[in-house]
């Protein structure tokens, strides 16, 4: 009991403090950090802000940095930096009319892809059923298999 | 026959993408400071201590401002083409010189010339964030009211300028 209880408690325990991070603001320097996470290099363009050790990301960290210390808002400066570098800077993009195939692009191909299989299914369900063996095939079959048990529940 | 019709269409259709996808530059990211005004700073001008240098003192001019640096390798391939638009003197360059030292940069003037009418001092890159430098040379095509036109990122060359630039400035001017 304990085994399955202890992880449980452990993990409520993790979540419970995560919550209260948020709301008691996350410390700056922790900030800064999901910030840099959020925030593509461009110089080395596949790098978030803060893997990369480019002399420009360096630059925009410090940049960062200085904007969190000097109380400015999550939004203020991703502001800041797509209005200087456009929305590529970020890693998850804004969802406007140019984007809007990339947001909705996958939900349209999973309903195309269920409508397909509803269709598949459907045709599948209407068809004809096979027609039966001939006198002619059914001999063949008993000739080769041996006389069987009739068809038990099978269509 | 006919149910090999759907797949081969959708096959069609994403080498169609891909290829398109393919074409594009990805270090070509289009900045979203074309058509808005240059931001304004004022810094200390290469070699002549004392002076400043603020965009708006180029208010009803068209000009370039390119962003160079002596450690940058790609500038000093597009510096014969500066140098030649220096030569004809139809469209002003201005300086900036990003994160740079001041003697390394005034040695490097005199080595292989000078194309620009002066060289702002970007010493910590800070000028270079507000303009969205990221991979220099960068250069940028500024009008009579101070509105950035275009934006080249790396180096230009004479194809660039003939095509684009030049034609855009003359347009600029009237």
């Amino acid at each position: 009991m304990n085994r399955l209880l202890a992880p449980l408690l452990l993990s409520f325990l993790l979540a419970f403090a995560q919550l209260q991070a948020k709301e008691n603001d996350v410390p700056t320097d922790a900030r800064v950090r999901q910030l840099e996470e959020k925030l593509r290099c461009l110089v080395c363009q596949n790098q978030t802000l803060a893997d990369s050790n480019a002399e420009l990301a360096q630059d925009l960290r410090r940049q960062v940095r200085e904007q969190v210390y000097a109380g400015r808002s999550d939004e203020e400066i991703t502001a800041f930096l797509v209005q200087r570098y456009g929305d590529f800077v970020l890693y998850e993009p804004p969802f406007k009319p140019s984007t809007a195939l990339l947001w909705l692009g996958p939900f349209v191909l999973l309903a195309a892809a269920l409508a397909g299989l509803v269709l598949v299914l459907r045709r599948r369900r209407d068809a004809p059923p096979e027609a039966a063996l001939g006198p002619e095939e059914q001999r063949l079959v008993e000739r080769v298999l041996g006389p069987g048990e009739p068809p038990a529940g099978q269509p | 026959m006919k149910r090999l019709l759907w797949p081969f269409a959708i096959f069609v259709l994403l080498v169609g993408f891909l290829a398109a996808g393919l074409q594009l530059n990805p270090r070509e990211v289009p900045s979203p400071l074309v058509g808005k005004a240059a931001p304004s700073f004022e810094l200390p001008v290469l070699q002549q201590p004392g002076k400043r240098f603020a965009p708006a003192d180029m208010r009803g001019r068209v000009w370039l401002l390119n962003v160079w640096a002596s450690w940058c390798e790609s500038c000093r391939d597009e510096h014969p083409v500066l140098l030649d638009l220096a030569r004809r003197g139809t469209l002003p360059i201005l300086g900036l010189n990003y994160k740079d030292k001041g003697e390394e940069a005034a040695a490097w003037l005199k080595r292989f010339g000078d194309p620009y009418a002066l060289s702002a001092v970007d010493a910590e890159g800070r000028i270079g964030i507000d303009y969205g430098v990221y991979g220099v040379p960068e250069t940028y095509l500024i009008d009579a009211e101070g509105v950035i036109r275009y934006k080249q990122i790396g180096p230009l060359t004479w194809t660039i300028l003939e095509q684009k630039v030049l034609p855009l400035a003359a347009a600029l001017k009237k």
